[in-house]
């Protein structure tokens, strides 16, 4: 509430204003800008957000934990953590080469190719879980080839983590592809120059330097995934203990008109995702700081 | 962890090592990153899309023109339309002034806030349609008061404006914000010192020198408004003909096993994103273009 009146105050008191903005200030607007911006914050974000925190602790610790902590709770998170982890991964090994082929290869089609790179993110979620799921039933175009192995990926864990591979490739190209772009060859020139193969050159030089973006677009794949609902129940199947992923969860508690139960989830679900922020912030400050 | 990143950016003392080209990977190698690189981006993303389209005229072009012609589906384009024409100059809006706030002065808690702006982007969808339903719903904090006044947020237009609004939220703000920040504010501060208004000094200053990047904002976060299912999906209540938005259309489509209809409806959706990433290249293509002119982005700024 505060923060609501924070910009009213700040116009009636200069001293207020003041101790917000420092003393130089030459530009106007900034009661109006700032002002706007936190109430409209406030409005959409902070409040509804306080609300679902206020709302689990109407629950008590006990009555939470039997809903968060129950049996089918508990798989579904272990499912959407450990397949958003998978999928981040998939990224971090193949997204760290498509970075690299865009950044320093020449070839035609790349300026298509790095545009399509945006495309999950342009993409609405639920066209991605319908034609992913097509492609990955046993007759699919990919699906047939997984099922002369006797693997299934559509209605099952692979298929959740496939979809999530997706869904979070952007983040993980688009946060390696600048850094990748601003290492100085000079410095790859050195190591040359002073007798480093070119394998120890990428092994010592190269990767040790990105090793701070990549993680950082690790946590944001993994960030951008363990919240994704609409491509997943395409293809999970939505098998309680199985298949289920957590968002899922929280819809089946509210169509039984369960909001506590789908609150303790979501409370679950936003703590993790809170986490995988502060641990993304942490990186990109370090990542500035030597990057 | 990050201390040896760049500080063993210069081996000293590296045993030689025999190798045929020191300065870049042998062609074998660059073809073969090549291969694995475009090969992952063509199945993950080339594939899926090829694959709608394949779908949605499978059974020819008039089963194609009769799907998106249904009366349902043209009531969820017409929904997911004005659903966007809602969200979008808001959040618009929101960005200019955030970004406005941020770039242009300085004041404590910086980051603060702009870790909050970015934090509806890590909320789960399902989340975000939630925290809505626990306000405005039939047992929320202020449902029964709005029953009684008949007015209805939930299963209806703005429960769905709402929720899409919190999901693309931080769009405009975060595309603005790096194209303000790198081009300082030198130029706003000697056109106020010239006597210019503020609203002139936005006009014919900021907005010139950063509608690219504005621009950007706004087809981005049309497509994800247009797009956005797991929030909606929640506060909507999906009725057929009435809170049906395309995503959700696509959805009901595939439940009821008319899958050709599904992708025929899916194949709008793709157009529009197609239609989006051609906006965007052309977006930084005009940057680029303009790059000795003032309002360019640094470039050694990543």
């Amino acid at each position: 509430m505060s923060a609501l009146l924070r910009p009213a105050d700040a116009r009636q008191r200069p001293a207020l204003r003041q101790r917000v903005f420092g003393r130089r200030r030459v530009l106007p607007g900034s009661g109006l800008s700032l002002g706007f911006t936190l109430f409209y914050l406030s409005l959409v974000v902070l409040i509804p957000l306080g609300g679902l925190f206020w709302k689990s602790t109407e629950l008590g610790w006990a009555d939470f934990l039997r809903i968060a902590g129950s049996e089918r709770a508990r798989a579904a998170y272990a499912l959407t953590f450990s397949a958003s982890f998978a999928a981040a991964l998939i990224n971090g090994v193949f997204g760290l080469v498509l970075a690299w082929v865009l950044v320093r290869y020449r070839f035609p089609g790349r300026r298509l190719l790095d545009a399509l790179v945006d495309f999950p993110l342009a993409l609405p979620t639920a066209v991605a879980g319908l034609a992913y799921t097509a492609l990955y039933v046993p007759q699919g175009w990919i699906g047939r080839y997984f099922d002369l192995l006797g693997i299934q990926v559509s209605y099952s864990r692979l298929g959740v983590v496939v979809v999530l591979t997706f869904i979070s490739l952007p983040f993980m190209v688009r946060t390696v592809q600048p850094v990748l772009l601003a290492l100085e060859r000079e410095v790859e020139e050195a190591a040359a120059s002073l007798g480093a193969g070119r394998w120890a050159t990428v092994r010592r030089v190269i990767l040790p330097a990105l090793l701070p973006a990549w993680s950082t677009g690790l946590a944001m794949a993994f960030a951008r995934a363990i919240g994704e609902y609409g491509s997943v129940i395409f293809i999970a199947g939505n098998l309680p203990r199985k298949t289920e992923i957590a968002p899922l969860l929280i819809v089946f508690q509210l169509e039984e008109f369960n909001y506590a139960g789908a609150t303790a989830i979501a409370v679950v679900l936003l703590l993790a995702s809170f986490f995988t922020v502060g641990v993304i912030n942490l990186l990109s400050r370090r990542q500035q700081r030597y990057g | 962890m990050a201390s040896h990143s760049v500080g063993a950016a210069l081996p000293s003392e590296e045993p030689r090592q025999a190798s045929t080209s020191v300065f870049a990977e042998p062609a074998w190698v660059r073809l073969l990153l090549i291969v694995v690189g475009v090969g992952f981006l063509g199945v993950v993303v080339i594939l899926p899309v090829a694959l709608v389209f394949e779908q949605a005229f499978a059974l020819g072009a008039g089963f194609y023109l009769d799907a998106i012609r249904d009366p349902d589906t043209v009531s969820a384009l017409r929904l997911t339309l004005t659903v966007a024409a809602i969200v979008v100059p808001l959040n618009a809006i929101f960005g200019v002034a955030a970004a406005w706030a941020i770039t242009k002065f300085d004041f404590r808690g910086k980051s603060i806030l702009i870790t909050l702006i970015d934090l509806p982007l890590a909320v789960s969808p399902v989340v975000a349609g939630l925290i809505y339903v626990l306000i405005f719903g039939a047992q929320g904090y202020i449902g029964p008061w709005m029953r009684e006044h008949d007015i209805r947020v939930i299963f209806a237009l703005p429960g769905i404006a709402l929720a899409t609004t919190f999901v693309t939220f931080p769009l405009v703000a975060r595309s603005l914000i790096p194209v303000m920040q790198d081009v300082g504010r030198e130029y706003e501060e000697a056109a106020v010192s010239l006597g210019a208004s503020g609203w002139r000094t936005f006009w014919s200053v900021t907005l010139p020198q950063a509608k690219w990047g504005l621009l950007y904002g706004i087809i981005l976060c049309n497509a994800r408004a247009m797009g956005e299912f797991g929030a909606v999906a929640v506060v909507s209540g999906k009725i057929t003909g009435k809170t049906d938005t395309l995503p959700l259309r696509v959805e009901k489509l595939d439940k009821a096993f008319d899958t050709t209809s599904a992708f025929a409806v899916a194949s709008m959706l793709v157009a529009l994103a197609v239609v989006t990433l051609v906006l965007k290249v052309i977006v930084e293509w005009r940057t680029s273009d303009h790059e000795s002119g003032p309002g360019s982005p640094a470039r050694e700024h990543v």
